[in-house]
């Protein structure tokens, strides 16, 4: 039988629909996987074993009695804990939600369980998405696949890892700054932000409204493009949701496999995002790829964003002024936990005090007083006022550039994933790791990261990040199909396959041959 | 609540200028609230009109309720504001378990309506222009009910019950500049402004305009200037003052403690003050000053709220007759004096009135059944007028009366019997048999029975004493059980009593 936990979920809906394998089979492989190596990595925070099976049964059963199906009906998938599930707890990785069941299910999760997915959990994730290692998850550190001692990026580093680790052929994740694209650098794997507005923020729970979008995190970019054109479109209960008819993200990967889909392409490489900070592998790796593509017929060339350098500064007030108000609701009265103040009176301000002292971490807390700051009246207009301004500046750098070229590319983050701890004492250093996937959510736009090797110098993997004009999704997933078989044609393997075998499992000598 | 020093009120106005300031909020009637879709209604089970959205649940996002937009910019439109082009929601953020989400979503520096007027007239006579600053839509709170304490204060309260069934309800807030000038009819000018508003809202039908069920709110905001001097005084701002009369006695309460406060050396503490209609009297609430920061900044999950000049000349020609117009316009075509009108009006009967006089009865005829018999019943039953019968059916009962079907008495009995559901006034006539006897014939037999059954009175008609045929007239309108005209009864009395031998 084929090793089914590390087929692509595109070769997955393939067997799972000419019968050769059901659904409750692939179910349990994964779910089996889990058991093994999650001990270990700690993607996950819930894993609804029973739940997923039954789903799959169901999957199964509708499948043999001859009802059409969608596309990835039957594939598993991790769901980050950010987004809101009706049957399994939602603590965003913090203590004041642990528990927390909520009564409805985010627009994208009701998506994948009407496309019949099969929810296998909750992945793990820095607390309320803020970080860039998930060392900030109250639930205890995600380790990265490729080297338990390192981070897998955040704050979707449990997303990340549970693709690269597969343990699942798809997630999904969200990215406020970078929380899809930089984990899927620095873990192989590949992750998708979207355009803003492009698939809905309903029941994901809010970092910063105005930058947060949620997207697919997975091994290959088709699998990205499958899983978008299933969570993506117009969802009324978002007002910044896009109403725009968009085309089948599927059908542009598909043709950027074609011969010739990077002939002509004019690619941009951004000046302000190449330089010094960036690791000597990281950019090895980034020249080589720019070569390839050279020869490949894309036309390379260089761009300017000047106002790119303010980008960490703009961001670091928007996203905490954002999250102050939207993490202002936790409070105890209506969801989560509770705590007393230990003596004195129980009002609901000091009842409130309490619980939010101890459920909300230190990164919480630094960012709440950081926005509350921001906001407050005399500085409202140097800080937030400034940083929208900045914000004005980056989209009028992006549009300047895209009048130029069709897509831009950077290394996804500068370096490869550091080791735990590395950072953590230093936010502004943990801030400025997100220098090159920050100005895409200050913009909009929708960016990718797919993985362009491993550093020389540490044998961990590298990430290209690709970003295309607003609305323009559909260019990402058929430049990065094109570029990701390159890629592979160039190497003679996938990535991914020369993660190593985590927990004794022998993933890759399987009797179906090594990928 | 211990009851603070007043002075007298004709003093205070001799030592000081009242400065006066409202925000009214407006509950608006939609079907459904402002960011969701949860039912917007007055009385259902605790919580039940609830989603993750107006629950503050994590996850939930707000969708705008175009119904309410567009009763707001009616109502702006109706306020003389100009309509904004391009509008904007914010957060005002700050902690209280009634708010959900910890911030109100609401509009700061730009409101959907602003720059407006509304002109009053006082029962002097006197006309006030209130300025309008601003009118801006935001969500309401959910109430809290305080168990445990006194009277259901907070203060003493073992624990507070949150109902978010409110929490999300579309509220339209009309701010007003200062109002200066109004000088002793400041309490008066409050309530006619607030009555203004309530009117209008009715008008639009934008709002329920109930003032006992908070669909109208009024914070008054009041300040004493000392004569001579031009520096305003600090204000006080009692906070949801819930009936037109508590408007007019808060106001003058406050006018009354600040100036015994300021002549005895005494200063204002800016703050809110709560009003208690039991014993006419405010009480100190929080501090407030205006450096209040609710760190307002616009709300990221919203889109801007741009109505299009096309559609905002669309809702203008929606707009119904200023009430105060009306109102003119209604007394002027029934010929009433003011103190027939401000009946009518008093007893909310307006719309009830112009209805019944359209369907052709005189207006006094139609004053006199409306706010007589009419509203006593409905007084016995604890209903509105309007609710026991219709214009058209009173109508119908005045133009029975009118051709003489009716007597006043005998309309009393077909008006009990539309009421008890038999029908119309016709109809009831009918049925009950109640038409006046227009036949001479039975009255005359009635008469000549009652005259030979009273031969002393017969005796004094025939010595000229006509007086005395009133004894007659009333035996026969007994025996024709209230059925005969007592005019032509009293004719024919007169007639028989000549001509009986």
């Amino acid at each position: 039988m084929t090793n089914l936990i590390n087929q692509t979920a595109a070769a997955l809906a393939g067997l799972l629909a000419d019968g050769s394998v059901s659904s409750v089979d692939v179910t349990r492989a994964h779910l089996d996987h889990i058991d093994a190596v999650d001990p270990d990595v700690h993607a996950f925070l819930h894993v609804a074993r029973d739940a997923a099976l039954a789903t799959a049964a169901r999957v199964d059963a509708r499948r043999a009695a001859g009802e059409k199906l969608g596309p990835l009906a039957g594939v598993p998938i991790a769901i980050k804990d950010v987004l809101a599930t009706h049957d399994m707890p939602t603590t965003s990785g913090s203590k004041i939600l642990e528990g927390w069941i909520p009564p409805y299910d985010a627009t994208v999760v009701k998506r994948i369980r009407d496309a019949d997915l099969i929810p296998l959990g909750k992945t793990n994730m820095d607390e309320f998405a803020m970080g860039s290692s998930t060392e900030h998850s109250a639930y205890g550190p995600t380790h990265n696949p490729w080297d338990l001692d390192r981070i897998p990026g955040g704050s979707g580093g449990g997303s990340a890892a549970a693709v690269a680790a597969f343990e699942a052929p798809l997630a999904l994740g969200s990215d406020t700054g970078g929380s899809i694209r930089q984990p899927a650098a620095v873990t192989g794997s590949v992750g998708v932000k979207p355009t803003y507005g492009g698939v809905s923020r309903y029941g994901a729970i809010a970092l910063a409204s105005s930058l947060d979008q949620v997207g697919p995190v997975t091994r290959t970019v088709l699998d990205a493009a499958l899983l978008h054109d299933v969570i993506g479109g117009h969802d009324p209960l978002d007002s910044t949701s896009l109403t725009d008819a968009w085309p089948s993200m599927t059908a542009a990967a598909q043709a950027g496999l074609k011969d010739g889909a990077l002939k002509g392409v004019r690619v941009g490489v951004i000046k302000e995002l190449n330089g010094a900070g960036f690791q000597a592998g990281v950019k090895q790796r980034f020249e080589e790829t720019l070569a390839l593509l050279t020869a490949a017929g894309a036309i390379v060339s260089e761009v300017s964003a000047p106002n790119f350098e303010y980008a960490v500064s703009a961001y670091y007030l928007i996203l905490p002024a954002e999250a102050s108000s939207n993490l202002a609701r936790f409070d105890s009265v209506r969801f989560g936990i509770r705590v007393n103040p230990e003596d004195g009176p129980l009002t609901s301000e000091r009842v409130m005090a309490a619980t939010r002292d101890a459920g909300f971490g230190d990164e919480v807390k630094r960012r709440i007083i950081l926005g509350t700051y921001a906001l407050s009246a005399g500085y409202y207009d140097a800080y937030y006022g400034s940083a929208q301004k900045v914000r004005t500046l980056i989209q009028r750098d992006f549009a300047a550039a895209f009048d130029k070229v069709d897509l831009l590319v950077s290394p996804t983050a500068p370096t490869t994933a550091f080791k735990f701890g590395e950072k953590t004492e230093d936010p502004m250093a943990m801030y400025l790791n997100d220098i090159t996937t920050i100005p895409a959510n200050l913009a909009g736009i929708p960016g990718m990261s797919l993985p362009m090797g491993l550093a020389p110098e540490d044998g961990l993997p590298v990430g290209l990040q690709v970003m295309a004009p607003a609305r323009a999704d559909a260019r990402l997933y058929t430049f990065g199909a094109a570029v990701e078989q390159l890629l592979e044609a160039h190497w003679g393997h996938t990535l991914l396959s020369q993660a190593p075998a985590l927990a004794n499992i022998e993933m890759f000598a399987t009797e179906g041959g090594a990928v | 609540m211990a009851k603070a020093e007043l002075m007298d009120y004709d003093k205070a106005l001799e030592l000081f200028e009242p400065v006066l300031g409202f925000e009214v909020h407006v509950e608006l009637n939609t079907k459904t609230k402002m960011f969701c879709g949860c039912a917007n209604e007055f009385g259902s089970g605790a919580n039940t009109n609830t989603c993750p959205t107006c629950l503050g649940l994590p996850g939930g996002l707000p969708q705008v309720n175009r119904q309410a937009i567009e009763s707001s910019i009616r109502l702006g439109l109706a306020l003389g504001c100009e309509i904004a082009e391009y509008s904007r929601f914010a957060r005002k953020n700050y902690f209280y378990p009634d708010t959900a989400k910890n911030f109100q979503t609401s509009q700061y520096d730009e409101p959907i309506a602003f720059n407006g007027q509304l002109t009053i007239e006082l029962e002097s006579g006197r006309q006030v222009t209130v300025d309008i600053e601003r009118a801006h839509m935001e969500d309401d709170a959910g109430k809290l009910t305080h168990m445990g304490g006194a009277a259901g204060r907070i203060q003493g309260a073992d624990y507070s019950l949150v109902d978010y069934n409110r929490g999300g309800v579309p509220l339209v807030e009309i701010v007003t500049q200062m109002i200066e000038g109004g000088e002793a009819d400041a309490p008066e000018i409050g309530k006619t402004y607030v009555a203004a508003i309530r009117e209008i809202v009715k008008a639009l039908g934008v709002s329920n305009a109930r003032m006992e069920e908070g669909n109208v709110r009024c914070d008054a905001n009041v300040s004493l200037r000392p004569r001579g001097s031009n520096i305003l005084g600090t204000r006080t701002e009692t906070k949801n003052v819930n009936s037109l009369r508590s408007v007019e006695r808060a106001v003058r309460y406050e006018i009354q403690r600040q100036a015994a406060l300021l002549h005895a050396g005494g200063t204002i503490t800016q703050e809110t003050r709560h009003w208690h209609e039991d014993t006419g009297v405010t009480s100190a609430g929080r501090p407030k000053s205006d450096a209040d920061d609710y760190r307002y900044f616009p709300e990221p999950d919203l889109v801007p709220v741009a109505p299009s000049r096309a559609w905002v000349e669309e809702l203008r020609a929606t707009l119904p007759e200023p009430p105060a117009a009306r109102r003119k316009r209604l007394q002027a075509d029934w010929g009433f004096v003011n103190l027939e009108f401000q009946d009518v009006v008093n007893s909310d009967l307006l719309d009830v009135m112009e209805a019944t006089i359209a369907a052709g009865a005189p207006a006094q005829a139609a004053r006199k059944w409306w706010t007589g018999e009419i509203a006593r019943l409905a007084n016995a039953a604890g209903v509105s007028a309007d609710s026991l019968v219709t214009p058209a059916q009173v109508a119908a009962l005045i133009e029975l009366i009118t051709d003489g079907t009716l007597t006043d008495r005998l309309a009393r009995q077909v008006l009990e019997g539309v009421i008890a559901g038999e029908g119309t006034p016709s109809e009831v006539v009918a049925s009950r048999g109640l038409a006046v006897v227009s036949d001479d014939g039975p009255l005359i037999a009635a008469i000549d029975e009652a005259l030979a059954s009273q031969p002393d009175v017969l005796a004094k008609i025939r010595d000229g004493k006509v007086q005395a045929a009133g004894a007659v007239i009333g035996a026969v309108m007994k025996a024709m059980r209230g059925q005969a005209d007592a005019a032509r009864v009293r004719e024919l009395v007169l007639k028989r009593a000549g001509s009986a031998e």
